[in-house]
């Protein structure tokens, strides 16, 4: 057994774990030995890859490594702990912006050791080099669309740039010449490697990948993190192509597999094509249509007589949206359904699959307040019942409850699945003030009948009603 | 027919088979009754109050001699061997856990029946020792506890300051279980009591308690046999969860489950019990069967660690004796009764009564145990889920089924031309790679929608692994390869070990609720 064969066994072994680890994180039951299982897998893969490494490096090397993976550790650790729930959306796609980042430096790297070395020193290949030219272009093209989309969507998600989609003219000719420049820099490259043009081709990347998420608007975010997710197994994946290793090529297409049919379950769950997220966020052209004839006379109500209403309450369901994780309403929120579970209200939550910024964004923050994950049901699951419901708390939705989904066929957002709040007895809607949501869509639920709008902070209110209560 | 009342023999046995009035109630129906001299002593009924009700006082051997032997506990060797032939012993003979004693019991030509064995079925219940018995062990429960409780039950508002009611938490809504919550509510404390049975809700909350339901998907079983039964695994486990929030809240716990046959269920674990307050108390009543709780130990009294007493006594009725033999005397009349139908003083033990049937362990040296069940109660049909509603949900037509596999087609032409015409280190490449593809496609196929987030951030992790990539370019070449390397080993570590770690917490704060009362069916459209 010499060291390259044991290390290739180590990769085998770490692949298989990391399928295990998806795996277990599909089911509660058995999501935290996933995580296990994921962390196993790593271990075994660094521990055989700094082996493998430390066999020909000099002393320094081998102390750069421990310094820089020690930095790294430090540094994730202490986010991975800082992070609020509220903040999960944030952390994420900051962190593909790493592996986008890395991605782009191992193809810089490549590029260097073997077509950009200085004669005689260029690392030996198995393949021509021409297909190694090919991998470095492609590892970088994906790794740079990563890292800046990441990072835009960062700056969206934590609000340091607004988050209305970028309306450049002909973006989506841009974002198609971008591809065809790259296609066309890919073969100049390959045909005579040189810095210039792989400069080209990153800045090109850089640009594409920026330009791609800023022209998608709030409203879409989870799906463009975890398109972004799968980019960055795409990106691991191409970074293992160039290096002719297995263990990068299996996880990264696990990865960016799985990440893409996550972006694919986003994308049913709005009636949506992913094309169509791509291309553009909501409401780009139909907000000025149907944004002014749908006004009418709402109704309001206090804190106190909604703490009435819900006591006499047989069944709540609780529909929270992205403004509960904004005013960080989780915590009276879970008190609330605390005490109405202890009067013997039937309370249940209904989540919109694409509800908040993230995939799965609103059961991570209810877990944190302590919400049982039983009572936490999916839009599928609730929405037949919600006919039965005594009253629907509408949190800081307002897309995810729009009527106009299912009745207004001119609606920009027209065939996508909602949740059906408007069926149940009485619906109270918390909300700041009258404006639209993401989508830009008035939303003709705010001037029901059976609606009553709760104006202000959602934590505020939330608190109020509990101290009626 | 000679009744005879010998005295309980058994090491802290304190009851007796009769009571100076059931003695008046039996000789009223026509029977002689012989009692052991000494034999109410423990449960303060003297000789001379017997023999005022008209029972003959003498020695051991003249009552077991007796036609009919009226017994509490089972009997030695001995004293099986003074029962006369063709004689009849009563008693809580407990058959399921004692084989040894119905084969000595058929190793004379006596017949055997068994008061613990009757059935739960409504003609049956002047018989139903098991009641009567639980009906005084749940209040001595009670008693036990407040006794080694240092505090009150009640609250109270004093001049000297305020004084928080007891919380008690009953597991298991039987009839020890109900006196139990009765008992312990008026003397004042908040009672919370649980049950496998969702529709003894009602009869706790009349006496007073607070039904804490198991979240339950379905119904559990009840057996037909009117006693609880044994429960699924994902139940026990839920179970677990609501228990642990209790114990950590409740002063008192009286444990009451038992399942008729079988081991008792375990209810609180020892960690449970170790996160209770110093100064708690909890009473297992089913020690005598393993015990419902970590650490009880049958007829002892143990304090752990942490200061909570567990009081495992066996014999809670017995320490109410007069009450409890009064209570089982008066089943022993009934059973009188029943065995002399023709009221002539002839005992006719008729096996065509599933009440006799299933009390009889041994007939004429026969042995008749276990007998065949006996259906109580009609399970409550499961509710049919209602149909699901249709769906609106404007989709876009499928795809037809020429049309994809036409692309199927196209995919497979042009990843066989590029695998085809590429080197051959790529071919491996390229297969690793399409296999992963597909398999990460599937890995995930079934996710919950919860877990969307967690799966995210692990695959974050994961993808993390690009480090590996940077340490294997890392110290080659040149500078400019190390600086970089460098640079790209430390942000994909820090993915690698911040993605674990907020997995790790995230899927921390996952509960299941433990308090739930019940839970909705999942109705149309479950998740892919």
């Amino acid at each position: 057994m010499s060291l390259e064969s044991a290390a290739a066994a180590a990769y085998l072994v770490s692949g298989l774990l990391f399928v295990l680890s998806l795996a277990g994180l599909s089911r509660h039951e058995t999501a935290k030995a996933g995580n296990t299982y994921g962390m196993a897998g790593m271990a075994l893969a660094l521990v055989a890859t700094v082996a493998l490494a430390a066999d020909d490096l000099e002393a320094a090397a081998i102390v750069a490594i421990g310094i820089a993976m020690a930095v790294g550790a430090a540094v994730g650790i202490w986010r991975a702990r800082q992070v609020e729930m509220t903040g999960m959306p944030e952390l994420i796609a900051l962190l593909h912006s790493f592996v986008g980042l890395a991605a782009v430096l191992v193809g810089w790297n490549g590029y260097l050791s073997v077509e950009g070395a200085p004669a005689g020193e260029a690392e030996e290949l198995a393949l021509a080099v021409e297909i190694h030219s090919a991998e470095v272009s492609i590892g970088v093209f994906i790794g740079a669309v990563t890292f800046t989309g990441s990072i835009v969507a960062f700056l969206k998600l934590s609000a340091r740039i607004r988050s209305n989609p970028l309306v450049l003219p002909g973006k989506n000719w841009l974002n198609l010449g971008a591809l065809a420049a790259f296609v066309v820099l890919t073969v100049v490259f390959v045909v005579e490697p040189n810095l210039p043009v792989l400069a080209v081709l990153t800045a090109l990347a850089l640009a594409l990948g920026w330009h791609l998420v800023a022209s998608i608007g709030g409203g879409d975010m989870p799906v463009v993190v975890s398109m972004l997710n799968s980019y960055s197994g795409w990106a691991a994946a191409a970074a293992g192509f160039l290096l002719d290793n297995d263990l990068l090529i299996i996880t990264g297409a696990l990865v960016g597999s799985s990440g893409a049919y996550l972006s694919y379950i986003m994308c049913k769950a709005m009636n949506r094509s992913f094309i169509s997220v791509i291309a553009g966020g909501f409401g780009n052209e139909g907000a000025a249509a149907s944004g002014g004839d749908e006004d009418g006379e709402h109704t309001e109500i206090t804190a106190a007589d909604v703490a009435e209403l819900l006591m006499d309450a047989e069944s709540v369901v609780i529909t929270p949206g992205y403004g509960m994780a904004v005013a960080h309403a989780q915590g009276p929120v879970a008190d609330l359904t605390r005490q109405l579970t202890e009067r013997g209200v039937d309370v249940r939550f209904g989540i919109h699959p694409v509800a908040g910024r993230l995939p799965g964004h609103m059961n991570v923050l209810l877990a944190e307040a302590k919400v049982p994950y039983d009572i936490v049901l999916e839009m599928d699951e609730v929405n037949d019942d919600l006919a039965r419901t005594s009253v629907v708390l509408v949190i800081g939705a307002n897309d995810t409850v729009n009527p106009s989904a299912a009745e207004d066929p001119s609606s920009p957002i027209a065939g996508m699945p909602v949740l059906r709040v408007w069926e149940a007895e009485t619906v109270i809607v918390f909300k700041r003030s009258m404006n639209t949501g993401y989508a830009g869509v008035q939303n003709p639920l705010f001037f029901r009948e059976n609606t009553r709008m709760l104006f202000g902070d959602a934590r505020e209110r939330v608190e109020d009603i509990l101290k009626a209560l | 027919m000679l009744i005879g009342v010998p005295r309980e023999t058994a090491p802290g046995e304190t009851r007796v088979a009769a009571t100076p009035t059931t003695v008046r109630q039996l000789i009223g129906l026509g029977h002689e009754v012989v009692v052991e001299s000494g034999a109410g002593g423990a449960a303060s009924f003297p000789d001379e109050e017997y023999a005022e009700a008209g029972a003959r006082i003498a020695a051991a051997a003249d009552t077991w001699g007796a036609d009919l032997v009226l017994h509490v506990t089972p009997p030695s060797a001995v004293e099986i061997g003074l029962l006369r032939d063709g004689g009849m012993l009563v008693g809580l003979l407990a058959p399921a856990f004692d084989p040894d004693l119905i084969q000595a019991l058929a190793g004379r030509p006596i017949t055997a029946l068994s008061m613990d064995a009757v059935p739960r079925i409504s003609r049956a219940q002047s018989l139903d020792v098991l009641s009567s018995m639980a009906n005084i062990a749940g209040y001595r429960a009670v008693i036990e506890a407040a006794h080694a409780f240092g505090r009150f039950f009640t609250g109270q508002v004093t001049a000297a300051g305020k004084v928080p009611p007891a919380k008690v938490l009953v597991a298991g809504a039987g009839v020890a279980g109900l006196a139990a919550i009765g008992a312990a509510s008026s003397l004042g404390a908040i009672v919370r009591a649980t049950d496998v049975r969702p529709e003894v809700a009602d009869q706790i909350a009349s006496l007073g308690g607070e039904y804490v339901g198991v979240p339950a998907d379905e119904p559990q079983p009840g057996g037909g046999t009117g006693y609880a039964s044994v429960t699924s695994e994902d139940y026990n486990a839920r179970a677990a969860v609501m228990y642990a929030e209790q114990a950590r809240d409740v002063d008192i716990v009286i444990t009451t489950a038992l399942i008729p046959g079988r081991a008792a269920p375990r209810l609180l674990s020892a960690e449970m019990v170790a996160s209770m307050k110093p100064g708690s108390v909890v009473v297992d009543m089913a020690a005598a069967q393993g015990g419902n709780v970590e650490g009880s130990v049958a007829d002892q009294v143990v304090t752990t660690a942490n200061g909570v007493t567990i009081i495992g006594y066996t014999d809670l009725p017995g320490r109410l004796p007069a009450q409890a033999s009064q209570l089982y005397g008066t089943n022993l009349v009934n059973l009188v009764k029943l065995l002399t139908p023709g009221k002539d003083g002839r005992l006719v033990l008729d096996l065509d009564d599933v009440v006799l049937r299933a009390m009889t362990v041994v007939r004429e040296g026969e042995v008749l145990w276990p007998p065949p069940s006996v259906a109580v109660s009609a399970a409550p049909a499961t509710a049919a889920p209602p149909p699901p509603a249709p769906l609106v949900r404007h989709e876009k037509p499928a795809m037809s089924a020429g049309r994809r596999s036409a692309l199927v087609g196209l995919a497979a032409a042009l990843l066989f031309l590029a695998t085809a015409f590429a080197p051959n280190q790529l071919v491996g490449n390229l297969t690793v790679f399409a296999l992963a593809v597909v398999v990460g496609f599937y890995v995930i196929g079934h996710v919950h929608h919860a877990l969307h987030t967690p799966l995210m951030s692990v695959t974050n992790a994961i993808s993390g692994i690009i480090v590996v990539g940077a340490l294997l370019q890392l110290g080659h070449i040149s500078g400019a390869v190390t600086v970089l390397a460098f640079i790209a080993v430390l942000l994909a570590s820090i993915n690698v070990f911040g993605g674990f770690a907020v997995t790790r917490r995230m899927l921390g704060m996952f509960t299941r609720g433990p308090a739930r009362t019940a839970v909705s069916a999942p109705t149309a459209g479950a998740h892919r």
